[in-house]
């Protein structure tokens, strides 16, 4: 469903574009109320991933009028940052060797971007590069990696097509669904190897290709109960942890020998 | 059934690697080998990473080498002089092993190590294994018994310095060799994230020459001494061992291990050879064919520390 068309003055509208571009607080003709389906998730042993829904709507001041082309929204979710590096193999003699690598300092592990119609129609690439909308602009920014960006990096493509892969970064193109002309809702599937932490959520309001608002948002995956605390364990007593680990392997070698005596 | 992993952050299925554990338990009670070598290139490909699989596989290692020793003690079957002095070179060659595998992680090269160890490791002993077990079918098939074992053909290194009386095993041999074969397998064990048993065990057979009967509880003493200072050592150096993952393990290869000890005995000493043989060396092939063919994904990701 698009945001209704109404008589607009063009003049007025081309200043409080230029007004949302600067990002120039009080002035601005639209904000963003934003709300996440849940703040802090707590991971049980039978979590199997979940979906954070965003609801969202366009506050409009009383000046302002309506957009002829209607609103577009972009969700983008970001997980923990992970430093990481991108390998490649290459052939040496008869065998395939890791040779070529790229460290990458700051990648969120796990990335969503949700739209409410493809990229490429609601911002130009500028833009799109800009703001980081979409899954190639965030992939191809700079201060992803120490290494000078070049075009068509292969390390960057690689890093892009192997997390798709594994479907920790997506891209859905009609992900944001308008409920009302300036309401709108977005679900994110977080698949259970999305890992625990901190995650942000930045919602991005545009119309006719420029955009008008931003709000940041966040949720925290969290382990809990038992699962928090054998990972406390984990860490804080690794020694003892360690060691009762040990024993429990020993006491469970010693039942079966003891159940499965044969003499 | 779903479960969460605490460590390895992620859910598996219970029954799956319940089932996996108990296949791979078979084949370690069948042969009287840890079966690391089976679990944890499995583990790895079920997504768990590759630290925490290393590190939790010597879980079950500990608990189906526990069962194993106690079984031996039982039938007095075990060389406990000889299991010190292989805990010792065992020792040894896991820290040189564990700062080994460190290093090439540094480097990046630790893909190819553990493939180039596998690949030759297994082929070479799987080969080695193999021959052996096909001249001894011919041997029978021609109705000529094997040549037995002449009580003083000993090869000349266990005749080097420092030589130490085995009496269990019945043997009179330096402690070199032995420190050298057990750092050997220490070393490989923590780089491979294995027992070593199906190293040590015919190592032991045929190059030391110990008799058959003390061969499998004395090596696997060695395995649970190196195995249990392992997983300790991995749990305070990486945190990476998952105990709900170790119980899983533990309680599929424990029920495992007893079914394959009982086919086991029903399945002739030949063919046991034969099956072994064709088991490692099928491992050793498979990992040689990772190595030579152009990979279809010649990127990969390393994560290096989460924030």
């Amino acid at each position: 469903m698009r945001p209704g068309h109404g008589p607009n003055k063009v003049p007025a509208r081309a200043h409080l574009l230029l007004l949302g571009l600067l990002s120039i607080g009080p002035a601005r003709a639209e904000s963003l109320v934003v709300s996440l389906s849940f703040n802090r998730l707590a991971v049980t042993s039978t979590y199997t991933g979940t979906s954070v829904a965003v609801f969202g709507a366009v506050e409009r001041d009383g000046q302002a009028a309506a957009r002829s082309g209607g609103y577009d929204v972009v969700v983008t979710i970001r997980g923990p940052r992970q430093s990481l590096t991108v390998r490649e193999k290459e052939a040496l003699g008869p065998v395939w060797v890791n040779r070529a690598q790229q460290k990458f300092a700051e990648v969120p592990s796990f990335l969503a971007v949700l739209s409410s119609r493809a990229l490429p129609d609601l911002a130009d690439e500028a833009t799109r590069r800009r703001l980081r909308l979409g899954l190639s602009a965030i992939v191809a920014a700079p201060d992803l990696t120490l290494a000078a960006p070049v075009p068509d990096d292969p390390f960057r493509e690689a890093l892009l097509r192997l997390r798709r892969r594994e479907r920790l970064f997506t891209e859905t193109a009609s992900g944001v669904r308008f409920l009302a002309p300036t309401v709108f809702r977005a679900t994110a599937p977080l698949p259970a190897t999305a890992p625990v932490g901190a995650y942000d959520v930045e919602v991005v309001l545009l119309a006719g290709g420029v955009p008008l608002a931003r709000h940041e948002a966040r949720f925290d995956l969290v382990k809990s109960g038992i699962e928090q605390g054998l990972a406390d364990a984990a860490r804080d007593w690794s020694l003892a942890y360690g060691l009762a680990v040990g024993a429990l392997a020993l006491i469970s070698g010693w039942l079966a020998s003891v159940i499965f005596r044969r003499d | 059934m779903q479960i969460y992993l605490p460590i390895a952050e992620m859910p598996v299925s219970v029954l799956v690697l319940i089932g996996l554990g108990a296949a791979v338990g078979f084949i370690s009670g069948l042969f009287g080998i840890g079966g690391g070598f089976l679990m944890t290139p499995i583990l790895i490909v079920m997504g768990i990473p590759p630290a925490v699989a290393v590190a939790t596989q010597t879980a079950p290692i500990v608990a189906s080498s526990t069962t194993s020793v106690l079984a031996a003690l039982r039938r007095n079957a075990l060389d406990l002089r000889l299991g010190l002095v292989l805990v010792l070179g065992g020792f040894a060659g896991t820290s040189l092993g564990v700062w080994f595998f460190a290093a090439m992680r540094r480097a990046g090269q630790l893909d190819l190590v553990i493939t180039v160890a596998y690949v030759t490791l297994f082929t070479v002993v799987g080969g080695l294994m193999l021959t052996e077990s096909v001249r001894g079918f011919w041997a029978s098939r021609h109705g000529r018994a094997r040549p037995a074992r002449l009580g003083g053909d000993h090869a000349a290194y266990m005749a080097w310095p420092l030589r130490v009386r085995f009496p269990r095993s019945r043997l009179y041999a330096s402690v070199i060799p032995i420190l050298g074969l057990a750092l050997f397998v220490g070393f490989a064990g923590a780089v491979l994230g294995i027992g070593g048993g199906f190293i040590l065990v015919p190592a032991l057979l045929y190059l030391m020459r110990v008799p058959t009967s003390v061969v499998v509880g004395t090596s696997q003493f060695q395995i649970l001494c190196t195995s249990f200072v392992a997983l300790v050592l991995h749990a305070t150096q990486n945190q990476a061992v998952d105990v709900v993952l170790a119980v899983i393990l533990i309680v599929g290869g424990v029920f495992g291990a007893q079914f394959g000890a009982r086919a086991g005995r029903n399945l002739r000493s030949e063919y046991f050879r034969f099956l072994l043989a064709i088991l490692v060396l099928a491992v050793g092939l498979r990992f040689a064919v990772e190595l030579g063919l152009r990979p279809a994904e010649p990127f990969s990701i390393v994560v290096q520390e989460a924030r």
